[in-house]
Parts: C-alpha cells; sequence; structure tokens
C-alpha cells in the first residue's frame, strides 16, 4: 500500500469522528433512559422482558380485542385477568406517563399519539 | 473424490432427520412456558345480539321542567364531550329537538300540533343496516356483535363520509382540538382529538362492566327503556308488542334501534 500510514491514521480519525456520539456518552449511566417504575406493584400483566419488547404490539391488540371484538378482558400467560384499558388498567399503576411512557418515547424519538385522546393520569389531576 | 449418489441421499435424510428431532426437543423443553395470548368477555359484561332503546316522551315532557335533561348532562360528562358554542362546529351525543324536526317526513298537521312542547331525545339509531358503516372507508366504524354501530376513533381518517351518509345527524366532527371545551373530564374516559367524527356508541365501555347506558340509568322518569331486540322477553319487546312506536325515517330502510312511543 502507498503511504500507509496516512492511509491508515485517516482511516483511524474517521472511525473515531463517525463514532463521536459513542464517546462521548462513553460509560454515562444517564445517557440510558430510566423509565420509572411503580413502587407498590412488582408485576406487569406480561414478564418485564416481554413489556419491554411488546408493549406496543400488546396494547394494539388490546384495542382490536375490546373495540372490535367487544372482548374487555385479557387473560395474560400467568392465567391472571386483566380488565382491558389504557386509563384504567395500566395508568393506575403507571401514575406518571412523564417518568414512564415519554422518558424511553423521548430518547428514542418516537412520538406516539396515544395522548391525544387517552388522558395521562398527570393531565387528569391538573384538569379537575 | 466426488460423492456417490447413495452417501448423498443417506446424508440428506439424516440432515432432515436431525432438523425434524431438534425441532421436537426445543418444543419439549419450551413446551408450558410459552401461552397463546387469550382474550375473553368480562364475566359480568351485558351481552345481547341487538342492543335497542325504546323512549317514552309523553313522559320526558311530563318531566322536562324538573329533570333538567339529565340524559344529557350525564351522558356528555362521563364521555368528555366537549361544549362548543358555535352551533356549526358543536359536538353532541344525546339532544333535544322538536317533533317537526325529529319526524320532518310526519307532515300532519295534527301530529305538530299534539307534540308541539315535546321534547325528542334524540341519538345515534345504532341501524341495523347503517349506511355510515357501509361509506366509512377504513371500517373505523362499524357494527359489532351486539348490534352497535361502533366508532374505532384509532382508525377515524376524518374523512367525515359517515356523516354525509347518516340520514339522522348523529355524528359530530371535531373541526379543533376539543379538550380545551371539556370543563370537568372524566379521567376514565378518552376525549377524542382534531379531525376524528364521534357518536354514542350506546355505553359500550358500560355495557363491559354489566351497566346499563348513563342516560337510561339517569333519567328519574324512566322514560328510557333499554334492552336487547333479539330476545322476545326484554323489556323493550314487551312494551313495544303493547304500545305505539314509531322509528325515525323508517322508509329509508336503515332500521333504526330507537323507538319513539307516541301513545
Amino acid at each position: 500500500m502507498y503511504n500507509a500510514g496516512k492511509v491508515i491514521f485517516f482511516i483511524i480519525v474517521l472511525i473515531l469522528f463517525f463514532t463521536i456520539p459513542m464517546w462521548l456518552n462513553f460509560g454515562r449511566l444517564e445517557a440510558i433512559p430510566q423509565p420509572e417504575l411503580p413502587k407498590e406493584e412488582k408485576k406487569c400483566v406480561e414478564s418485564k422482558d416481554y413489556m419491554k419488547a411488546y408493549h406496543m404490539k400488546l396494547l394494539d391488540n388490546w384495542r382490536k380485542r375490546a373495540i372490535r371484538e367487544n372482548q374487555h378482558m385479557y387473560i395474560a400467560s400467568d392465567g391472571e385477568k386483566y380488565t382491558i384499558s389504557l386509563q384504567r388498567t395500566c395508568m393506575k399503576c403507571h401514575t406518571e406517563k412523564e417518568k414512564f411512557c415519554d422518558r424511553c418515547h423521548n430518547f428514542v424519538i418516537t412520538h406516539p399519539d396515544c395522548w391525544d385522546c387517552h388522558i395521562a393520569p398527570e393531565v387528569a389531576k391538573k384538569w379537575q | 473424490m466426488a460423492i456417490k449418489r447413495r452417501s448423498f441421499l443417506k446424508l440428506t435424510g439424516l440432515a432432515l432427520l436431525g432438523t425434524a428431532a431438534g425441532a421436537a426437543v426445543e418444543n419439549l423443553l419450551t413446551r408450558g412456558e410459552i401461552k397463546a395470548q387469550e382474550y375473553t368477555y368480562p364475566p359480568e359484561a351485558l351481552i345481547g345480539k341487538r342492543w335497542a332503546m325504546v323512549i317514552d316522551v309523553k313522559k320526558c315532557r311530563k318531566a322536562r321542567n324538573t329533570c333538567g335533561a339529565k340524559c344529557i348532562e350525564v351522558c356528555h360528562s362521563i364521555h368528555n364531550v366537549p361544549s362548543i358554542p358555535d352551533k356549526k362546529k358543536e359536538i353532541k351525543w344525546i339532544w333535544e329537538d322538536s317533533f317537526e324536526h325529529a319526524f320532518p317526513e310526519q307532515a300532519d298537521e295534527h301530529l305538530k300540533e299534539i307534540f308541539k312542547d315535546v321534547p325528542f331525545l334524540l341519538l345515534c339509531n345504532q341501524c341495523d343496516n347503517p349506511p355510515c358503516v357501509r361509506v366509512c372507508p377504513t371500517r373505523a366504524t362499524f357494527k359489532s356483535k351486539d348490534g352497535i354501530v361502533m366508532m374505532d376513533f384509532h382508525r377515524c381518517i376524518g374523512c367525515r363520509f359517515c356523516m354525509a351518509a347518516c340520514p339522522f345527524g348523529a355524528r359530530s366532527f371535531n373541526w379543533f382540538d376539543p379538550r380545551p371545551y371539556i370543563s370537568k373530564v372524566n379521567p376514565e374516559y378518552p376525549t377524542r382529538m382534531k379531525g376524528v367524527v364521534e357518536k354514542c356508541m350506546f355505553c359500550y365501555e358500560r355495557l363491559a362492566q354489566g351497566k346499563i347506558p348513563a342516560c337510561v340509568e339517569a333519567c328519574p322518569e324512566k322514560a328510557l327503556i333499554f334492552g336487547d331486540l333479539e330476545d322476545p322477553n326484554s323489556e323493550v319487546n314487551k312494551i313495544l308488542k303493547e304500545r305505539v312506536a314509531i322509528r325515525r325515517k323508517a322508509e329509508l330502510g336503515t332500521r333504526p334501534s330507537v323507538f319513539y312511543l307516541i301513545d
């Protein structure tokens, strides 16, 4: 390779440049979103891993079943039964949307429009 | 060395067997861990085949001065229906109107005179043959198994075809964010957003909890009666057999499920 020294040097510089975000946040724990979990309740409708990966699918299925099929009750994999409702079931434990939903959603820049219609618990409190 | 046909076939067979055995073992190991997610009807839910409502207008006339239209007030407050002063942009699920507006095809002068001061409660008729459902391009509005013409607000794109199709004016469109017009909110029920159509859904969320619609429950005169039209022993069927009831614009063939007792 001609000019091997220079070429390799600039390749390294380029790699470093493109990985700047990683280096800037290296070892910084606060960069990872920390949604606040309910203190009293230890168990969600499904396991933590499942909820992390599939909560959006679960909620979408809940909507379809409750509104379109009239099946307003969910039977979780452990046999427990839950009433299908974002405001009356989910948000009764996750009492603060800003400290739970928003923390990850803001981090990954997703803005689901749930709350255009559904009323977040903190919004309901202020409204009264 | 080229592979012989015989040994090639043997190897293929073995590989197939091995894959199948692997999958079977994996299935055995994870059995019981993965369950299909299931959904069911709440045990307390009221289940009907075609929900219907009968409105005794004479009782409405008798009590109108004292009841303060509780049915409207309760419905609109539990469903977070905004009170918008502009008549062109107002939202209503249940409202009052005069006889000649509710039944414009009844041209009889005497009837008009008889019902002059009768408030007719109007709401979505939950038609058995709903024209709004036929025209909805996204199936946001559909007829559920219990006969209710439902709205799935998540799917509504605000095209307003349903409003054009509905002969009863039972649908309202959100021209802007309705939240500023809701003074007291029910935190158990959502609001709507700008750009969706809304209407009465016979309190499907209350039926799922084993309760009758809020307007029926709220009426102090019991002028509203709710029941299953397909159930021959239901209260609505008993009343409809005995008394004279009319439906709005029955000649259009939408088969409304809201009846008005006029005798």
